[in-house]
Formats: C-alpha cells, sequence, structure tokens
C-alpha cells in the first residue's frame, strides 16, 4: 500500500499547479475561472479568497456541480497548504470529468503570505449554525441566504389568521425582526385557526400573544410592536425601514392606503386574503410588477366584501394562505427562485385545486403609473365611492 | 358549452356550485348566459350600463379579458372563464 507521501506525490504529479500570484490575477481580470475553497466549513467561515466558493473535500462530489457546473470551464481549488486541494483537483480530473481543474500551490496559507487580501465572512454562533443547519444546506438559501434573513426587517399587518402562521414559520426560519400591527384583543372565536394564540391568552393584546408564541420558537427574533389600527395618520411612520410588508388586513380601505404608501416608499407586499374555502395570493412589488389597484382598479361594494367575521372561514385555510405567503417572504428576502409577481394564485380547499391568473401592470393606473415622490398625502388609500363604501361598512 | 368558475361570493346566486357551465361564443355571451340562467348573479357583474363591474375581474383561462378585446373576445367551448371578485378576509 502507497504511504500518505507516495499517494501526495502522485496526486501532485498528476495535476497542474498555479501559483497564488496568477490565481490573484486571475481573480482581478474576471476571466472566468471559478475559484473553490475544499477545506472544512470553519476553515472557510475564518477567512477565505474573496468571491471563492465553498465546496469542503468531503462532499467535493455531491455539490461541486452547484459551484462549476461547467465542466469546461476553469476551476482552481486551494485549501489550507495545498494538499487537500491536489487531491481534490485530481478526483475532479479522473473521477468527475473536468477539463480544467488546477490546484493553488501553498493554499491560503501562502496566499495571505504574498499579502493577497482575504475575506471574513459574517458567522453564525455555534448555536444558529446548529439552528439554520437545515438551512445552510440547501444551496439556494446556504449561509448567505441565512445571514439576508437574519437582517431582514418584515412587517406583519395583522396577527390574526394569516399574521400567525405567518409569524411563526418566519421567526422559525430566522427573520431578525418582525413587526406586528393589530389593535385586536385574542378571543375564543380566533382560536379555531389563529395558531400564535392561546387558550390562556384570552383577553390579551394580539401583539403581546403573538410576541409570546414567536419568542417560544426562536428568542433571537426582534419584536417590535404596534397595538394600533394602521390608518392614514400613522402608516408611513410604521411602514418606512421595514424591506417586506405581509398583508393580511381584514378590510378594504386600510389595503388599498397600504398599496399606496408601499408603492411610494417601493416596498414590496405579500398580499392574501381568505373566506370559506377560497384563499388568493400574489406579490406586490412596486414598478417591478403590477400594484393592488392595477389588480382591483376598485373594491366591490360593502354587500358584496363579505369578512371572515361575518361569513366564516375553513380555520386551517389561513395556515395554508400564510405559509404561501411566508415563503414568499423568504424567497424576496433570499433572491431565491420565482416570486409570485405579475400571477395571482387561487387556492380552493374543496376542489384542492390552485389556479393561477397573470396580472398586468395597468400603463393608467392612477398610483404606480406615477413617480413615486408624486404620490400625495391626501390621495393615499383614497377610491372612487371611498365615503359610502366606508359608511356601508360601518 | 365553455366552463366557468364561480368564486365565493357568488356561489350562493348559482346554488352552491363552484363551476358552471355556459354558452356563448365572446366572454359577453357567457357572462350574458350565466346571468340569465342564475338572475342573481346579474347585478354583482354587470353594471347598469351593461359593461362589467370595475370591480370584477374576468380572465379566460389565465389572460385578464381587459388586456385581451375584453367582452367581445371569442371564446372556444374548452376555454374556461374565471370570475374573480376581490376579497379582503384575513
Amino acid at each position: 500500500m502507497p504511504s500518505y507521501a507516495e499517494l501526495l506525490r502522485q496526486a501532485k504529479d498528476s495535476v497542474q499547479e498555479v501559483d497564488p500570484k496568477e490565481v490573484h490575477e486571475m481573480n482581478g481580470n474576471g476571466n472566468g475561472a471559478v475559484v473553490v475553497d475544499v477545506r472544512e466549513s470553519h476553515e472557510y467561515e475564518s477567512s477565505h479568497i474573496p468571491g471563492a466558493k465553498h465546496v469542503p473535500r468531503g462532499y467535493l462530489e455531491q455539490r461541486i456541480e452547484s459551484a462549476a457546473p461547467d465542466h469546461s470551464q476553469r476551476v482552481v481549488l486551494y485549501c489550507q497548504s495545498g494538499n487537500r486541494s491536489a487531491f481534490a483537483a485530481k478526483t475532479l480530473l479522473e473521477e468527475l470529468g473536468y477539463d480544467d481543474v488546477v490546484s493553488m500551490t501553498g493554499g491560503i496559507t501562502l496566499w495571505k503570505d504574498r499579502g493577497y487580501d482575504v475575506e471574513v465572512p459574517r458567522a453564525l454562533s455555534a448555536e444558529q449554525r446548529e439552528r439554520y443547519s437545515r438551512h445552510i444546506l440547501i444551496p439556494e438559501i446556504g449561509l448567505e441566504g441565512q445571514l439576508k434573513l437574519l437582517d431582514a426587517k418584515v412587517l406583519l399587518l395583522g396577527a390574526g389568521g394569516l399574521g400567525s402562521p405567518v409569524s411563526i414559520y418566519l421567526a422559525a426560519a430566522g427573520v431578525g425582526t418582525l413587526g406586528l400591527v393589530d389593535d385586536d384583543v385574542v378571543d375564543l372565536s380566533n382560536l379555531q385557526r389563529q395558531v400564535a394564540h392561546s387558550n390562556d391568552r384570552i383577553g390579551m393584546p394580539k401583539v403581546d400573544s403573538a410576541e409570546i408564541a414567536i419568542k417560544e420558537i426562536n428568542p433571537d427574533v426582534e419584536v417590535v410592536k404596534y397595538e394600533t389600527r394602521l390608518d392614514a395618520s400613522n402608516i408611513m411612520e410604521i411602514i418606512e425601514g421595514y424591506d417586506v410588508i405581509v398583508d393580511g388586513v381584514d378590510n378594504f380601505p386600510t389595503r388599498y392606503l397600504l398599496n399606496d404608501a408601499t408603492v411610494r416608499l417601493k416596498i414590496p407586499v405579500v398580499s392574501a386574503s381568505i373566506l370559506g374555502f377560497d384563499g388568493q395570493i400574489s406579490v406586490f412589488a412596486p414598478y417591478d410588477g403590477p400594484c393592488y389597484r392595477c389588480l382591483y382598479p376598485e373594491p366591490p361594494p360593502a354587500e358584496l366584501a363579505p369578512s371572515c367575521g361575518a361569513n366564516g372561514v375553513l380555520g386551517l385555510l389561513p395556515g395554508t394562505m400564510g405559509l404561501l405567503q411566508a415563503t414568499e417572504v423568504a424567497k424576496l428576502i433570499t433572491g431565491a427562485g420565482d416570486p409570485l409577481i405579475g400571477r395571482l394564485a387561487m387556492y380552493d380547499a374543496l376542489a384542492a385545486t390552485l389556479t393561477e391568473v397573470k396580472v398586468r401592470r395597468d400603463p393608467e393606473c392612477p398610483i404606480c403609473s406615477r413617480e413615486p415622490d408624486s404620490i400625495s398625502d391626501e390621495e393615499m388609500g383614497v377610491f372612487p365611492d371611498y365615503e359610502a363604501f366606508c359608511a356601508a361598512a360601518g | 358549452m365553455s366552463t366557468v368558475k364561480i368564486p365565493p361570493v357568488l356561489r350562493a346566486a348559482v346554488g352552491g356550485e363552484r363551476e358552471v357551465s355556459a354558452d356563448g361564443a365572446d366572454v359577453g355571451q357567457v357572462l350574458r348566459s350565466l346571468a340569465d340562467a342564475h338572475p342573481d348573479t346579474e347585478r354583482q357583474l354587470f353594471g347598469e350600463d351593461g359593461a362589467l363591474n370595475r370591480y370584477v375581474n374576468v380572465y379566460l383561462n389565465d389572460e385578464d379579458v381587459r388586456v385581451l378585446d375584453g367582452l367581445e373576445t371569442p371564446v372556444k367551448p374548452e376555454d374556461t372563464l374565471v370570475i374573480l371578485p376581490a376579497m379582503a378576509g384575513g
């Protein structure tokens, strides 16, 4: 059996090695080479070559294609001192069919000795690494995506049917700051669907009750409570600074007001509504896609716009729709996948069908066809027959 | 006969059905035959001027008929019309 020293010599003989100086020049001229760090996670996290992808040698076969999908592309591997990367390069060339793989001589140790920059990534604590390990394992989220979630500020309008699952799952997923707007208190009739609340919290303000549920699953989440009703006098102050807003409000005037204010501030809104066995969901990303007014230029008359309170809702439905919302929030924050912008999905729980229709930007939309700065305070939330609508709605 | 998907607020007006079949060569005719068969849907779909109410969206398969030819958009028997009024429950 060959010794380690012999194996290493064989590996180094069979792969081409490059000096850190050459890699530094390649990195600077953007010639398309992929630089891959094959060390263990704790080594990569302490420092790495700027822009390097991370594929630990133990996961080489499994994950190299997500870092370097093109087998004919030049791949530069490095490790701490240039040995592990030589073995890894041999594997890529001989077993995985890559054409142009090189190993960097002397590893990151020589790179640093030459005085080249390294990137020191923000690290998660040991507890966070464990808590979010299943996110870090999926390439679409990874460490980078988890850090984005931790930095994100998401505002939930309503801590009721939709707000309950959204708040609990976004807290669990590690969204750093959750704002909650609700002026209601927990009622026994809420508990059929509002899972952020509980029997022993009946009578408690919903924002306080939801905060308890959030902290129980993830104490690191910062909760900002607004025990109030969103209206024209407070909306700009409350929503400014949030990255994404989750709309689960139960009335049309607030939905229009929210739309106009978020278009003005260019904040995306993940909007859902539920009634009976049916739900609708869409993402309104100002200027990237249509706004709520492009979809619904005006609300139906009050008698044709029943609320859940008046008409009932399947207790499971806000769970389904709320989690579709929470998923869209995570996608917007991490940039993963195709968000539901310009599309509206309708879920029919009885038929178990999801139907999708296209939503177009209205070139004559009274709000989003204009520059955000030109939308005045007086116009926000106003629609034809607003006075009559609100009088009828009580 | 084309298929018309009925939203929750209109289901009482069609005897609780989630889908009904209706005849017509264009969107206007299909909706008109729906309103003739189920008169309670009339006021919710059409304004006094006979135009589609602004708060009701109608899609031919997945496309808004307002970006097609509105009520004059041709409809084939295998098409599905989706009626979608705004909902605000949360």
